[in-house]
């Protein structure tokens, strides 16, 4: 083989790949002559395993297992020289590679992408809806439409961007030079963009892409055109993906730690990971379950969702929503954490009652896996569990409520820098506790029974998961900004990013809860000509809301390539990743820091968080980076 | 850091964003309730759930006021002027009394709350008392992508129908199911709604107030129709009712439309009824019809008719060249003949039944017509 194929790389990864499909058809063609089935060759067959096996060979190929591989089979270990660690140009970001700055991005910027891709399908969804009647899309491409929508912006973008920016910041705030596992981390990524492209590649499948919505439900999934299987499948990397990366937090929290950084004295967003994690390791199994149930029952004839055979269809259900409830906050804490050091640094404010803070979170986590029958208070389950579900789910706005009343005091008195990541998370805070309101409604049973598969619920989702999960990701993304790319954005631009967004996502989405009252189901391509007005409304300001990412987006770009070059710490932040230059070195500290009090002691005279070689370091605005310049590369 | 002297926070200020809070909350509950949310209200079940919806969104109101008025005051006086770029706030860590009470009031409010909303669901789900009209219970079936009901009518007789006729003032049970995959059958002037799960029978009961016709809708998705899932329910007197459901007993396989002159006389919709439609086919083909026949534009393209390229095959691309016979078999059993790259069992099987022959025979006429090279 030339050079080109045997290293490591795109070629490899491609010609792997090839390889895939041709194991596939021998795998199909030989099991199927064997056991004398007729036809030999059949599509679906071969398409099924192309879409199990053919990342397997792409991964394999692009080289994200050459080490354990060497190390699995007793070849003596190449030692590792590091080459694969940090980014040395541009190009360094499309392939793998282990450092935890570099994988960060890699994340951030590869989810974005599914956003405007989930969020172009959005335009889409609501040019439809413009009127009634069918305006230029059928009912499968509909359908279609929704469902890997949902899919994207939930499992290829929102979940993902957390872990993004997590992996860029976290290693950073407990001083660690990376995380535990940094192999593990690279796969993590890749598996991604193989989850993503199935997903979108679907649209070319026979019979379209899938359109069972992203619940794909039984027993409308398992006997769906094949198109379905490209969420089946795709779900089990981007869950995997998930796992590994929650493990690997877990670890690294845990482990990796600096010096006197004991758990109450971490910041909240490493608490808020550290609980995302828990959640993350403990439900995501269950929906790779439910996604294999209907892989069987698909491909091998098995019946657990057929009734006639003694199937359950409300099992599905049930093993689906035990995940993608605390899915809800596995998109939802990591955003806490966000907002907890964004209001904490702009406010110049210790965060107000910060063990209640961790402890509401682990109260999430725990209250977060008894509640997800709230979501099947009409699909026939027995009726008594609906009671004991509806209770929990009212109790978890508790700990919920904990968190916006400590993020309004911890304002209150403040000196408020009223900058892009800041209003981002007041608007936040005013939007969440919307959809926190509409969800405690949802909870009571004799209003779901009317709402439930209704826009209130769309507006809801989107209220919790857009004014929610999406600002908290837009304040993140700024606020780590400089540190990131080592530049400024755009303060002007960002200020006006965040108004079109606030007030167009209000107009799009604060009237689906009054449409919904009065009757439009979800999911619907064609609705009662009653509703017509308020659908074109919605419509017209989600164009708004659409336009208002390019802003975000010309931002985001112009000022990577040529902002004002970024100070180590222009927050005046008491964090350990701030007081690293932007972007940080290799390995992130020259000398690990040592930990000596907590991480928001703002207005505390003579406050200090870590300690640098005996030098401490303090929230001084002159604030030169302790530690800048080469990185000392140990062998 | 140095921190900034002397606050903004006076009392004046406190007392202010009080008063407007007060203010701001009271003009949000009028407007909560004084919006029309609700669909007419046509059952006993609906009244107790818009006065769940009217309680809940009275305690909503101030909670979000509140929060909006602290983060829009905050902004307001604690805003970092020019020249404060170097100062911090107090080192405020928490205030124990503080937290005690934001956590216990929102978890007594919420008890209450669910509370309240278990002795709703308890009223709305309550069987009828013995005094009352003997309950009535009624079998819904779902498929794709149609509503079917069957009725224990006189003499032990089935009484199968395509469309849903009720009796004013007497509570109703249904019995769901579903013959593919997962349905949600829902009235929203009732309220209530439940999936029709395949291989499990979900039920509850309404009690009709009001006679009239009220949309019925699949809320949960199906497949490729969902979004054309839709019937009528009529509400009917109890006389009306019971003179409809002898007769159907006595015809058990008359044509539906038959039931439809009782259903016209108790609404006082004359001509309603399907069979005396005008039989005009390319009206039926746009709109279908009363009885729970679908628009066949919703999913067919036909240029006479303008609609578009949808679910089903272009018939001006099919018909042409078929004969009235075969497209009348086409309409009445369309799995017979599935044309090529569509699936079978999409179209629903009930036209035969919804459609009096009448009907069938315009489409039929109106079809071969429109489609003639």
């Amino acid at each position: 083989m030339p050079l080109e194929l045997r290293r490591p790389g795109w070629s490899r990864a491609f010609t792997y790949s090839l390889l895939g499909v041709a194991f596939a058809y021998a795998l199909s063609l030989g099991t199927r002559a064997g056991l004398d089935y007729d036809p030999v060759l059949d599509g679906e067959s071969v398409l099924r395993i192309c879409l199990i096996g053919v990342p397997f060979f792409f991964l394999v190929g692009l080289g994200l297992f050459d080490y354990w591989f060497r190390w699995a089979s007793g070849a003596p270990t190449v030692p590792e020289d590091h080459s694969g660690h940090g980014a040395k140009s541009w190009k360094s970001y499309l392939y793998p590679n282990t450092d935890h700055k570099v994988i960060g991005i890699q994340y951030v910027v590869t989810s974005f992408f599914f956003m405007f891709v989930g969020g172009l399908m959005a335009m889409l969804i609501r040019a439809e809806l413009a009127a009634p009647g069918r305006q230029f899309v059928d009912a499968n491409t509909y359908n279609g439409l929704f469902s890997v929508h949902a899919s994207l912006l939930i499992f290829l973008f929102i979940i993902p961007v957390f872990a993004g920016l997590a992996n860029y910041v976290l290693p950073l705030m407990i001083g660690a030079p990376d995380m535990a596992f940094p192999r593990l981390n690279a796969l993590s990524f890749w598996l991604l963009p193989v989850a993503g492209f199935m997903m979108l590649a679907s649209f070319f499948a026979p019979g379209g892409s899938f359109a069972s919505g992203w619940t794909a439900y039984a027993t409308l999934s398992n006997t769906a055109p094949v198109g379905q299987e490209f969420f089946t499948i795709g779900v089990q990397f981007a869950g995997a993906s998930s796992i590994a990366t929650a493990l690997n937090f877990l670890v690294t929290i845990i482990t990796m730690r600096a010096p006197g950084m004991s758990f109450f004295r971490m910041p909240l967003l490493v608490w808020a990971n550290f609980s995302t994690s828990l959640l993350v390791v403990i439900a995501t199994p269950f929906v790779a379950a439910s996604q294999f149930f209907v892989l069987l029952d698909r491909s091998l004839g098995f019946n657990f969702f057929d009734p006639g055979q003694g199937g359950d269809v409300l099992m599905y259900q049930h093993v689906f929503w035990f995940y993608s409830h605390p899915a809800v906050y596995i998109m939802m804490l990591p955003g806490f954490g966000i907002v907890s050091e964004v209001l904490a640094v702009k406010s110049r404010k210790p965060v107000f009652g910060y063990r209640m803070m961790a402890f509401s979170l682990l109260a999430i986590v725990v209250l977060g896996f008894t509640v997800w029958a709230h979501h099947m208070f009409v699909s026939g389950m027995q009726s008594w569990i609906r009671v004991p579900m509806m209770v929990t789910t009212a109790i978890i706005a508790v700990p919920t409520g904990i968190k916006i009343f400590s993020w309004l005091a911890t304002m209150w008195k403040g000196v408020l820098k009223l900058d892009t990541p800041m209003l981002f998370t007041m608007g936040f805070i005013t939007m969440f506790v919307l959809g926190g309101i509409s969800g405690v409604m949802l909870a009571m049973i004799p209003l779901t029974i009317h709402v439930s598969d209704t826009y209130f619920i769309v507006a809801h989702i989107h209220y919790v998961l857009f004014g929610g999960s999406l600002f908290t990701i837009f304040a993140g993304v700024y606020f780590w900004f400089p540190k990131m790319t080592g530049r400024m954005y755009d303060e002007s631009l960002g200020k006006l990013h965040f108004w079109l967004t606030f007030i167009f996502f209000n107009v799009t989405f604060a009237p689906m809860h009054l449409i919904g009252v009065q009757g439009m189901p979800r999911r619907v391509a064609d609705y009662a000509d009653q509703f017509a007005t308020w659908n074109l409304i919605i419509s017209l300001a989600a164009f708004g809301t659409g336009l208002s990412t390019l802003v975000f987006a010309y931002n985001m770009i112009s000022s990577w390539r040529g902002g004002r070059r970024a100070p180590a710490n222009p927050w005046r932040s008491l964090t350990l990743e701030w007081q690293v230059s932007s972007p940080p070195p290799v390995f992130n500290f020259d000398e690990i820091p040592t930990v000596v009090g907590g991480p928001y002691e703002y207005g505390v005279p003579g406050a200090v968080h870590g300690v640098f070689g005996g030098k401490t370091t303090t929230a001084g605005p002159t604030q030169e980076p302790v530690t800048t310049g080469t990185p000392t590369t140990s062998a | 850091m140095e921190q900034r002297r002397g606050g903004r926070n006076s009392r004046r200020m406190v007392i202010e964003m009080f008063v407007l809070g007060t203010i701001a909350s009271l003009a949000g509950i009028a407007l909560g309730i004084a919006i029309d949310w609700f669909p007419e209200d046509a059952s006993t079940q609906a009244g107790p759930i818009d006065t769940l919806w009217d309680v809940l969104v009275v305690c909503s109101v101030p909670i979000f006021v509140g929060v909006v008025i602290v983060v829009v005051y905050a902004a307001r006086l604690f805003k970092q002027l020019p020249g404060e770029e170097e100062l911090d706030g107090p080192p405020i860590h928490g205030n124990t009394k503080v937290e005690v009470v934001w956590t216990a009031l929102p978890a007594i409010l919420l008890v209450a709350l669910c509370t309240y909303a278990f002795v709703v669901l308890q009223d709305i789900e309550e069987a009828p008392a013995q005094a009352a009209a003997p309950e009535m219970v009624v079998d819904v079936y779902g498929e794709q992508f149609a509503w079917t009901f069957k009725y224990a009518g006189t003499d032990g007789k089935e009484v199968n129908t395509t469309q849903l006729y009720l009796p004013k003032d007497r509570s109703v049970k249904f019995d769901v199911h579903s013959k593919d995959v997962i349905h949600d059958f829902w009235v929203p002037a009732f309220r209530m709604k439940v999936d029709a799960v395949p291989g499990v029978t979900t039920n509850y009961r309404v009690t009709p107030t009001k006679i009239g016709r009220f949309p019925v809708v699949c809320a949960e998705l199906c497949g490729l129709g969902h979004a054309y899932m839709r019937q009528t329910v009529t509400v009917m007197e109890p006389a009306a009712f019971d003179s409809w459901l002898q007769e159907e007993s006595v015809e058990s396989n008359a044509p539906a439309g038959g039931g439809d002159e009782a259903a016209g006389g108790a609404t006082g919709q004359e001509g309603a009824g399907s069979g005396s439609a005008s039989a005009d086919g390319k009206t039926i083909f746009l709109e279908g019809n009363d009885n729970g026949a679908t628009s066949c534009a919703a999913c067919h393209a036909l240029a006479d008719a303008g609609s578009q390229e949808g679910i089903g095959p272009n018939l001006d691309r099919v018909l042409p060249g078929q004969t009235a016979e075969q497209v009348g078999t086409s309409i009445v059993d369309p799995e017979a003949k599935i044309s090529e790259g569509k699936p079978a069992g999409v179209m629903p099987g009930n036209y035969g039944e919804v459609l009096s022959p009448a009907e069938l025979e315009a489409v039929t006429a109106y079809l071969v017509d429109s489609t003639k090279k």
